[in-house]
């Protein structure tokens, strides 16, 4: 165990709750308050989630085009992507998220920002003709298999039709051309953009080619966006155990995965939040039944792991995940336990996307640190208190902007996975379908939950919790860390990674580490300013010099004769 | 890298590919955090917010706060006047600035919100508490590039800030330009070399480069004060550092308040620095002091002594219109050859100039506004250069041509120098200098053949 000081209790959830609500205007107050909760892991409290941003609030939240651009479409490098509207949205989505890529064809469409660099014409007299002008170049010069048209605000609001212009450009050229209406004013937070893109990728893309891959066990990660390399530990480690991976949404993916990824005999969920719909309506149309997993911390990668053999059914399986996990565990205990010496008891709180903040939480108590404070930036009361509440969650009228498509049983292709008596065992087993427990039944009593953390609650947490990390956003990185607080960035991960899986653990293992033991912390007091009083000792030379040789001597002489001079 | 690029260039009319320019709210929202105790807000869908405040982030690895409108459906349908009028009392009430300053965006630029009245209204309903501002910008993100942004919300001072009282203040106001802090902060220094009192606005040193004391202020020290940009308005003259970004500025402040302007251009390089010196001196009436006399000898002490490196290098360069003329400048005394340069930002001013500066040396450079980094690349694929200077996207190009790369301008997300040293004055020319020296023998020293790898350059 490290030496720990004078560590500052822990404020009561609820009056840490009032503090950071004291300074609203009340029509402010009556709603924040509805979103920042004590936590009671057996019977979580409502949380106001996936309601709108108030403005003028400091939020961390991005729009519905940044959530369906950015991060459910990017990945697929080889789709051509082209932004409808001026310029600066197309720019803001390139390259920035960390989502790698590894291409196995050579085209790399991730690489580049394409966008129809809307002018003051277009918006008076339509964007159309010029859009179809760009897909008709960049077909020219790329040649692409499929090209995405991604909306932003004004495309909504001057009324070009991109579907329409999508068919005939599809008709035109041949190749599959598709439009996303995720006009960034579409929902309160990028949340709205997830499930535009999950609607076009299940429309568009998905069941085009049923060439199912030829492997024993099959899967689909969803929800894993390959950040820093993720979704590669993921796969180096399913493929350990003998379970393939047809297509990972998206992240290092190519436009025929995701046309082939309702082959795949299970769909496992990581990212509930930004994947679920593509989840529930893979599994109405072809059959697949989906369940969450998490990779992100050692028990719960061995944990999932279980869970996909189980679904399986095969003891060869079984005995394999087996052998790997305890290998695997060999490996990372050690580590565990090394860096636990120093992080042991030492505090963590996480504001962050729309299931990290929950699963990190994993690696954080595998260190032994207590995570005080979580939220997430976009996520919605599921994703808090647990599936079981989705009957009960109204439906507002940003959600209800939100197409919901009505998905049937394909004539032809829907193939239960498993049959009735067999999904029965498997439940009798103490086996979940289709179900996610969500942040709060796993988080301590009277932890403090936030959804959709502003600044200034920030600023309030970080006076009243006194957490040695925290975990967020580029925005916040710069004014945490400012605060002599070192915050490690769960979107980017700080251009650092994989965190993913056993190997990943290992990696986040260190990296919070050495973020709590980096010296730099310490230099922050100027010594002048830690001992205001002027208490110089003044040491001749001579006092040294006295002990060595004569040659010293006169010389130290010499200099206190000068000395006296001056 | 980029290997969907091919060397045949096809026309293009509609489709930007991998642009060298983003959008007028950003400009807007850098140029008035360089206004002390300023809130900027944007008034658009919350996207706009998030993205500007990443973007600038990841350039400047400082706190970047803004506030937006965060419109949804309903606002865009029925105007943003109550987001707006939240947002204020919000914003003052939490944030507690000085000043809000409001920029549009594309979203409330298409629905036409007229910001001077909603800011009228809130006045009238006590929602601005006494004593504090709200200023707007129009910058819709349709037209010209993040640097018209910049120039537009440095307007938005003058037309809400600055005014003429009759008294002759012996002070000159210097419009820096989209530059960055340090070069903000190294024009002051000059000035104070120089013993000249200036008016720098924006400002962004000491906001956006703030030291680590483990305190974090959300209005640092730094910035233009309200008061200082009042006097602008009393000063002898005006001193804007480039065309597109900040002389339309200096002409509202002349139309405004009567304050001659100087219409100078970014001060990077030998003759653009002497031409800024020049400006002070006269103006303000000031000896050049041997201080600054003895940088200006050391910049070309170190163009003389490693001319033979620089000479007839064909350069590509490519980034915002004011610094890039600057710099070609600076290239063509250094008799290197600018064979391909570009802006994203439109406008003609930065074809001719360019044109101008290169007829002698390079005439068959190809000079491009309103260009992109794809056909940069294709220029290059075609016929090669020997050195790259551009923002961090070049980089790629860089790797996938293998060519020595500087980085210079906005943004640059990988590196950390252009946070600390600045590109402007003698001492920014020594900096280029050292970098392109340094992107130019490094390559060699890697590259080279054994026999010709040597100790002493």
């Amino acid at each position: 165990m490290s030496e720990i000081v004078n560590i500052p209790p822990l404020p009561d959830a609820n009056e840490a709750r009032e503090e950071m609500l004291k300074i609203y205007p009340p029509k402010t107050r009556k709603k924040r308050q509805k979103q920042i909760l004590s936590n009671d892991p057996s019977a979580p409290p409502e949380v106001a989630a996936n309601t709108r941003t108030i403005p003028g609030i400091i939020s961390q939240r991005g729009c519905t085009y940044a959530g369906c651009r950015g991060v459910v479409m990017g990945p697929i490098y080889d789709l051509l992507q082209i932004t409808h509207g001026p310029i600066g949205c197309g720019y803001y989505a390139w390259l920035t998220r960390r989502n790698l890529a590894r291409p196995k064809e050579g085209v790399n469409y991730m690489q580049y920002s394409m966008s129809t660099d809307m002018q003051e014409d277009q918006i008076i007299f339509g964007g159309e003709k010029k859009l179809k002008q760009a897909i008709r170049e960049a077909y020219a010069i790329f040649k692409p298999k499929a090209i995405a048209i991604l909306a932003t605000c004004p495309v909504g609001l001057i009324g070009d039709d991109i579907h329409t212009v999508a068919r005939q450009m599809k008709e035109e050229l041949g190749i599959n051309v598709m439009g996303f209406s995720c006009e960034g004013y579409k929902g309160v937070s990028q949340s709205a953009g997830h499930h535009i893109a999950n609607n076009g990728v299940f429309k568009n893309i998905i069941g085009l080619n049923d060439q199912a891959d030829d492997a024993e066990f099959t899967v689909n990660i969803l929800g894993e966006y390959n950040i820093g390399g993720d979704a590669w530990e993921i796969d180096t480690l399913l493929r350990k155990c003998g379970i393939h991976v047809t297509a990972t949404l998206s992240g290092d993916v190519s436009y025929d995965q995701v046309t082939r990824a309702h082959t795949a005999m299970l769909n496992t969920v990581m990212c509930h939040r930004s994947i679920n719909y593509i989840a529930e309506m893979m599994e109405k149309k072809f059959g697949l039944p989906w369940v969450k997993v998490n990779f992100i911390g050692g028990d719960a990668t061995a944990k999932s792991l279980r869970k996909i053999a189980q679904y399986f059914e095969s003891k060869k399986l079984k005995d394999r995940v087996e052998e790997v996990i305890a290998q695997e565990l060999l490996e990372l205990r050690p580590v565990q336990e090394e860096v636990k010496k120093r992080c042991q008891g030492k505090r963590a709180a996480l504001f962050v996307g729309g299931s990290r903040a929950h699963h990190y939480q994993h690696l954080f108590n595998e260190m032994g640190m207590e995570v005080v404070s979580a939220g997430y930036e976009f996520a919605h009361r599921d994703d808090y208190e647990g599936r079981r509440v989705l009957p009960t969650i109204k439906v507002d009228a940003d959600s209800r902007n939100i197409e919901e498509l009505k998905v049937d049983a394909d004539p032809t292709r829907f193939k239960p996975r498993k049959t009735p008596e067999q999904l029965e065992a498997l439940k009798a087993g103490g086996f979940s379908f289709s179900d996610y427990e969500g942040m709060m039944a796993e988080m301590k009593k009277g932890a403090l939950v936030v959804d959709d953390i502003s600044h200034h609650e920030i600023e309030k947490l970080i006076q009243m919790y006194h957490p040695d990390i925290i975990c967020s956003g580029i925005k916040d990185k710069f004014v945490i860390e400012k605060m002599g607080v070192p915050c490690k960035q769960l979107h980017s991960y700080d251009y650092g990674g994989p965190y993913a899986a056993f190997s990943g653990a290992a990696n986040f293992y260190r990296e919070i580490d050495r973020m709590l033991s980096t010296k730099v912390w310490k230099y922050l007091t100027p010594p002048w300013e830690k001992n205001p009083q002027l208490t110089a000792t003044l040491v001749h030379a001579g006092k040294e010099g006295g002990k060595r040789n004569g040659e010293n001597k006169t010389y130290a002489k010499r200099a206190v004769t000068a000395d006296a001079g001056a | 890298m980029l290997n969907a690029t091919p060397k045949e260039i096809k026309p293009r009319e509609a489709l930007r590919i991998n642009p060298a320019k983003t959008c007028q709210p950003i400009g807007a929202m850098y140029a008035a955090l360089g206004l002390h105790g300023c809130m900027p807000h944007s008034h658009g869908s919350q996207g706009c917010c998030s993205y500007h405040r990443s973007h600038l982030t990841r350039h400047y690895k400082e706190p970047v706060v803004a506030t937006t409108s965060s419109f949804t459906e309903g606002a865009s349908v029925f105007g943003g006047l109550a987001n707006l009028t939240q947002a204020l009392s919000n914003i003052f009430a939490i944030y507690n600035p000085d000043v809000v300053a409001v920029h549009t965006t594309c979203l409330s630029e298409v629905i036409g919100d007229d910001i001077p009245m909603i800011i009228q209204k809130a006045t009238a309903e006590g929602i601005i508490p006494p004593g504090k501002l709200v200023i707007h910008a129009n910058t819709p993100s349709f037209v010209g590039s993040h640097i018209t942004g910049f120039a537009n919300m440095t307007s938005g001072m003058v037309r809400y800030l600055a005014e003429r009282t009759g008294r002759a203040l012996n002070q000159l106001n210097v419009i820096p330009g989209f530059v960055d802090p340090t070069d903000m902060r190294e024009i002051k220094r000059i000035a104070a070399e120089m013993k000249v009192k200036i008016i720098l606005f924006p400002d962004t040193s000491d906001v956006l480069d703030q030291p680590q004391t483990g305190v974090y202020q959300m209005y640092p020290s730094g910035g233009a004060t309200v008061a200082q940009i009042k006097s602008a308005g009393d000063s002898i003259a005006t001193l804007a550092l480039g065309h597109f970004s900040a002389h339309p500025p200096a002409t509202d402040l002349d139309e405004k308040c009567n304050v001659p302007c100087a219409f100078l251009e970014t001060p990077v390089g030998l003759t653009q620095t002497d031409r800024f010196i020049h400006a002070l001196r006269n103006y303000a009436g000031v000896d050049v002091p041997e201080s600054i006399t003895q940088e200006r000898g050391r910049l070309l002490d170190v163009m003389s002594d490693m001319h033979q490196y620089f000479h007839g290098k064909r350069v590509a360069v490519a980034g915002d219109p004011d610094n890039i003329i600057s710099l070609v400048q600076f290239l063509v005394e250094l008799d290197m050859k600018p064979v391909y340069v570009i802006t994203g930002s439109p406008g003609n001013h930065f074809e001719q100039r360019v044109q101008e500066l290169l007829k002698e040396q390079v005439p068959d450079a190809i000079v491009k506004q309103n260009a992109d980094l794809f056909e940069l690349h294709q220029w290059i694929k075609n016929v090669p250069v020997d050195l790259i200077v551009g923002n961090t996207y070049c980089k790629y190009i860089a790797r996938a041509e293998n060519i020595p790369f500087v980085r210079y301008g906005f943004p640059v997300l990988d590196r950390m120098g252009h946070r600390l040293f600045p590109t402007v004055g003698y001492m920014g020319a020594l900096r280029l200098l050292d970098k392109i020296i340094d992107a130019l023998l490094d390559q060699k020293d890697r590259d080279c053949p054994e026999e010709w790898f040597e100790l002493v350059q």
